[in-house]
């Protein structure tokens, strides 16, 4: 027998445990970090934290590495070689504001749209919106036109809200899930969660995605569809149950404008209130829809003012109960047999109305009738930029939430719920604003949701207001602008060029621009004078990225454990279905280097340059830094950044006066605050009179905004009308056509664009990237390690492919689009829709950024398909620049890439190689033995 | 030789949800980042910026593909450690007595001090479940959080392994394999949990727990076709449908 040692089993673990927000992915995880002899030891969920509830992904645990990463920035630098080279000398803080206000001054008081300031994937927008509005330039967005616009806007349009951070399943209750798409990235931990719990009560999972990873390896069903049929596939879900009367009519009737009437021009029918009306079949007459004891009718025609009405009901009824969309008519091009959908929508069914839950709880809605009782469907649903980023996606999001409303299920028990401020009607949100006048403020924020032609950013002689040119007849309803757009329209000064491009966290030379090396170029471009086409660039990043190289003026960032934040209810809040809640960042750690968390810099920035609201008559900073405006900024009086410990008391929720220890009261309660919604105001919300009257009590609106789900979405018909002719405001000629087909007040399939356009013989294969769930975009890469993890990206390619092309293990091939070749490593992959290839997403890396060696796997076997996937669609010959976005909200369109394969001789080096950039701040140490200190 | 123990009082273990788990290495970082700093040696990382880095991990996600005939593709995600095997031929290889079965709860664990850095135990290991530490040129394997799950200045309900408290989709489960009455017991029973290459005869103390069947992989059933066939295709078509059952509401 062997003599066991003695070991310490109660070691000491931590000094002390600092409570923050997670920022190693956007989905804001409450986190305890263990602080030991003043360094970070070991961070870990917090049990508390509405949004994780203690457990903690590879990212959130990796965040030691990310805070000490060797990629850091360290000062304010100014370019001194030529623009992509990365050479730089540090300056002072006084230095960088001198020089950005010299160059940002001028422009404000002569022309503030040659201003263009996008940011990336900050959580700062109510922050950066105001800034850039109080500059007055029309040129601001963050990064959601190249994310997923598509799922944000068609959930506004359709339900009051999409899902994530607007709503969720409700994963104790619901029977049968479906997720769509690539969705490990966003929401992460709550799905994980999520499905963890669905698993424990034996609930099935249904994953529909070309590519079965992650969530999809463990669904109970993998749907392995072809990219961009998702809206062919949910709206034969949507003909099966019509045709077999499976959708729940009461609540279509009660909650959706299923029986409003729809006149000939495709607008509803109103009375003289502008309340749509609803034909009532015990009064045989028009009624506001709102009017309690109404019976009304869900078909048939009416003779009204003059023109034939329907309902609402009627024409989507004869829309999908055509046979074109019957299962069998769409089951090929999806690549699914037609058995399986049939099949998937009788388990809805099933589901929703066999399985059907009841909870004996009394509410009122807003027509004063009080329901006994609460009737859920345990049936939900989650997407995100699978469906999303194609040029389709709008509708697809749109039909993917007719689904939901049909199947009555959303905002009830076992279905979606949305989370407060979420549900929001339209009505509830901006229209967009873009009126400039030099020296002032814009005239309101930038981005809202149009309501239709008359909200376009438009000049009278129909040029673009926006150099994204969102919100123009390309792409009405951008509602997120198109930050994919900016640098290419600004090197083309097309609508016109700019003075500035100021830039936060987002790597637009590298992976979250389309056509990268294209991009690079044009960052890089002079004009015949020598001058560059886009004269002066300003980015903030708290890490050596691709974009740093390209930038003339640095503001270096903290890491996420060095600074103040508020996650607000104003932007994009952690609420969970039955609280709201918000949170903050404070420096768990205090910076070692001369750095400023971007927001403070923003706002001292704002300071040098006077802007209204950030300095008082006399001139004077009113906010220091960020954590002064968070405290004492008042959106509308007594409604700031945080919502929690308000007023004078700190008892205020929602509203209250600015309280000067509310940052201390949130790190007293775990670095985040929540309050629960009331029992009878939990379901039905948008109807629901006491979630209403709680919502405006806690600030969330200033006055009850009830309304009903939009199965038919007006403004698109009015968009639609102008199309056709009608109307003041007319799109131009070559619009006509594709705006008619495509902005149908209810969602239709059409083929991606890309596809459209390029010889499907020749380009045969659809091309995908995935979100590895330990990988945060391009972030991943200098943490060291999470690079072990995912060090470089093969290309996976199907079976089919692999055996139609002879490859073998090792093989390299030129991947083809209409835009461009890259050659890189293949992998089989049989899980996989047959005539799709596909790699994990920002993986692959330009030699000499992130503090990595020249010679690191990223950089040698890493690649993006980014260098496929253009900016533009293939010419067609009319001279005109068409955008690969969206037509209706000009969400960039990655996923409709088109490839064609070929072996290649078997290479070091993958294609196309870019030389190096210098790194700012050198390279990695040559080994980590991270903690040794504390062991024994 | 070193010899293991006749008996332990406990079986500790992990049990491992092979439905559950979507693969996203969160259990990897999380034990990395606790154990770097914890008992023994830090986890050490070579050419951590570099074009080979390489760093020492006491637990790992592996994924697969499984492709039967005629059925769609599945991929498994498969995490492993130590599964504190009670024959662990680990432990009776080691020349010095540095590996070592614990009596009182039969964690498998590495006394460095005594540890020479040959690697017969790595070896000995079906599993591939240790990894010699490159910079201190120690073994090292998973303590099942030894410095956790008895830690005193810890939150009781956060005495469990650090891979056990942060698994998002609550795919790891810990507990006493020989307590007929723990959590973890009763998920082995009702779950059927499985020994992993159980013809090795290392007896491992971790289970798995099998992926369900999958229903994509079944003959496409017709249970629910009466469900689809009630058709509204009769009199007076959908519209008709719709007044009768509107009727009846």
């Amino acid at each position: 027998m062997t003599i066991q040692p003695k070991i310490d089993t109660s070691p000491k673990v931590a000094d002390e445990i600092r409570k923050t927000t997670c920022y190693m992915c956007a989905c804001r995880c409450g986190i305890n970090v263990h602080m030991r002899d003043g360094k970070v030891k070991y961070i870990e969920g917090n049990r508390d934290h509405p949004v994780n509830r203690g457990v903690l992904c590879a990212k959130g645990s990796a965040g030691i590495m990310q805070h000490y990463a060797p990629s850091r920035l360290r000062a304010p630098m100014k370019r001194v070689g030529e623009r992509g080279s990365g050479e730089f000398e540090e300056i002072s803080w006084d230095e960088a504001f001198d020089l950005a206000a010299e160059w940002l001054a001028p422009v404000r008081e002569t022309a503030p749209e040659r201003l263009a300031f996008f940011t990336g994937r900050d959580q700062s927008q109510s922050l950066t919106s105001w800034w850039a509005q109080q500059f007055g330039t029309p040129n601001y967005a963050a990064h959601g036109g190249f994310c997923s616009v598509n799922m944000a806007a068609a959930g506004i349009y359709t339900l009051g809200g999409a899902f994530w951070e607007f709503g969720s399943p409700d994963w104790e209750q619901t029977e049968m899930f479906m997720i769509f798409g690539v969705a490990e990235d966003h929401d992460s931990n709550p799905i994980k969660m999520g499905l963890g719990r669905l698993k424990e009560r034996g609930a099935k999972v249904v994953g529909v995605n070309p590519v079965r990873t992650g969530y999809n390896a463990i669904a109970d069903e993998w749907v392995g569809i072809t990219p961009g049929t998702d809206g062919l596939f949910i709206i034969a879900l949507i003909h099966e149950l019509l045709k077999a009367g499976k959708v729940d009519l009461p609540y279509l009737m009660r909650t959706t404008n299923a029986p409003v009437l729809v006149g000939e021009d495709g607008l509803f029918l109103r009375d003289d209130d502008g309340k749509e009306l609803v034909w009532d079949l015990n009064s045989n007459s028009t009624q506001p829809f709102d009017a309690a004891g109404l019976k009304p009718a869900l078909h048939g025609e009416h003779r009204i003012a003059g023109q034939t009405v329907r309902p609402v009901f009627h024409l989507l009824a004869e829309k999908y109960l055509d046979d074109s969309n019957a299962a069998e008519h769409v089951a090929e091009r999806c690549g699914l047999k037609p058995e399986t959908i049939k099949r998937l929508a009788a388990e809805l069914a099933d589901c929703a109305f066999n399985k059907e839950i009841t909870i004996n709880r009394e509410w009122t809605d807003f027509r004063g009738v009080t329901h006994k009782t609460i009737t859920g469907r345990p049936v939900s649903f989650h997407a995100m930029r699978g469906i999303s980023a194609h040029s389709n996606g709008f509708q697809t999001c749109r039909a993917l939430h007719v689904l939901q409303l049909l199947l009555g299920s959303v905002e009830v028990p076992g279905g979606f719920r949305f989370k407060p401020p979420y549900p929001k009607p339209v009505a509830a949100h901006p229209r967009p604003h873009h009126t400039v006048t030099p020296g002032k403020p814009l005239d309101g924020p930038h981005l809202g949701y149009p309501r239709g032609p008359e909200d376009l950013a438009l000049n009278p002689d129909g040029t673009a207001k926006r150099i994204d040119k969102a919100y123009t007849w390309e792409n009405p309803m951008s509602a997120h602008g198109m930050m994919h757009m900016v640098i290419s329209n600004a090197h083309a000064g097309d609508p016109y060029p700019v003075d500035v491009l100021f830039m936060y966290m987002a790597n637009m030379s590298w992976n979250s621009s389309m056509n990268t090396r294209g991009v690079m170029d044009m960052l890089t471009d002079k004009d015949e004078s020598g001058a560059y086409k886009i004269p002066k660039i300003i980015y903030s990043d708290a890490y050596s990225s691709e974009m740093v190289a390209f930038a003339d003026l640095i503001l270096p960032d903290t890491t996420y454990l060095e600074r103040h934040d508020c996650i607000s209810l104003l932007d994009r809040p952690i609420s969970e279905q039955d609280a709201m809640a918000d949170s903050i960042r404070w420096p768990v750690v205090e910076p070692d280097r001369d750095v400023r968390g971007f927001q403070t810099a923003l706002i001292q920035l704002g300071v040098k340059l006077g802007l209204p609201g950030m300095v008082d008559a006399d001139g004077k900073a009113i906010y220091t830094d960020y954590a002064d405006y968070i405290t004492n900024h008042q959106r509308r009086p007594g409604v700031g950044p945080l919502a929690g410990f308000r007023g004078e008391d700190g008892q205020g929720k929602g509203r209250g006066a600015p309280n000067p220890n509310q940052i201390q009261a949130y790190i007293d309660n775990g670095g985040f605050w929540m309050d629960h919604v009331p029992e009878d105001a939990q379901y039905n919300r948008p109807s629901n009179v006491a979630y209403q009257d709680w919502a405006v009590e806690r600030g969330i609106y200033d006055a009850p905004q009830p309304y009903i789900f939009q199965l038919y979405v007006e403004p698109m018909a009015k968009f639609r009308l102008a199309a056709q002719g009608k109307g003041e405001q007319q799109p131009p000629e070559h619009l006509r056509e594709r705006l008619i087909a495509t902005m149908d007040p209810l969602p239709v399939w059409y083929q991606p664009f890309e596809e459209q356009g390029v010889d499907l013989d020749e380009y045969p294969l659809h091309a995908l990237t995935q979100r590895p769930a330990a990988m945060y975009h391009s972030w991943g890469s200098q943490n060291a390690w999470l690079r072990q993890i995912h060090g470089h990206n093969p290309l996976y390619v199907s079976t089919d492919i692999w055996i139609e092309h002879g490859f073998a293990e090792g093989d390299w091939a030129d991947l083809t689009s209409h835009h461009g070749t890259i050659t890189v490593p293949v992998v089989r992959m049989d899980a996989l829709n047959a005539r799709t290839v596909w790699t994990w997403n920002a993986i692959g890396k330009r030699k000499g950024a992130w503090a990595l060696d020249r010679d690191a796997p990223e950089t040698t076997k890493g690649f993006l398909l980014n260098h496929l996937i253009h900016e533009l669609l293939p010419p067609k010959g009319d001279g005109l620049r068409w955008s690969n976005s969206d037509p209706i909200t000009g969400q960039a369109a990655w996923y409709d890439l088109r490839v064609k394969i070929k072996k290649a001789a078997p290479g070091t080096q993958t294609k196309p190689e870019i030389p190096a950039q210098k790194s700012p701040v050198g390279r990695g140490p040559d080994s980590l033995a991270y903690g040794k200190e504390w062991t024994k | 030789m070193t010899t293991l123990p006749t008996a332990t009082q406990k079986k500790l273990g992990l049990v491992i949800d092979l439905d559950t788990c979507v693969g996203c290495h969160a259990c990897v970082i999380s034990c990395k980042e606790w154990n770097t700093g914890s008992y023994g040696a830090p986890l050490s990382d070579q050419d951590p910026y570099g074009a080979d880095p390489v760093g020492t991990f006491l637990n790992r996600v592996h994924t697969f593909e499984v492709k039967a005939e005629n059925t769609p593709a599945q991929v498994v995600h498969f995490p492993k450690s130590c599964l504190h095997c009670e024959d662990a031929p680990c432990v009776t290889v080691c020349p010095t007595g540095a590996s070592y079965k614990r009596e009182e709860d039969g964690i498998v664990l590495v006394n460095e001090s005594d540890c020479i850095g040959c690697g017969l135990c790595a070896w000995a290991c079906p599993y591939g479940a240790r990894e010699m530490d490159q910079a201190e040129g120690v073994m090292k394997k998973c303590t099942l959080c030894v410095d956790r799950i008895y830690n005193e200045n810890i939150p009781i309900e956060d005495q469990v392994p650090s891979c056990v408290r942060t698994c998002p989709a609550g795919a790891r489960h810990f507990g006493d394999l020989a307590d007929p009455t723990s959590g973890v017991f009763k998920l082995v029973e009702e779950r059927g949990g499985m020994d992993l290459m159980p013809e090795q005869g290392t007896k491992p103390v971790n289970k798995y727990l099998p992926p369900r069947p999958k229903t994509d992989t079944a003959p496409e059933l017709d249970v629910l076709g009466p469900l689809l066939a009630e058709s509204t295709d009769g009199a007076g078509g959908f519209f008709g449908w719709l007044d009768r059952t509107l009727e009846k509401l």
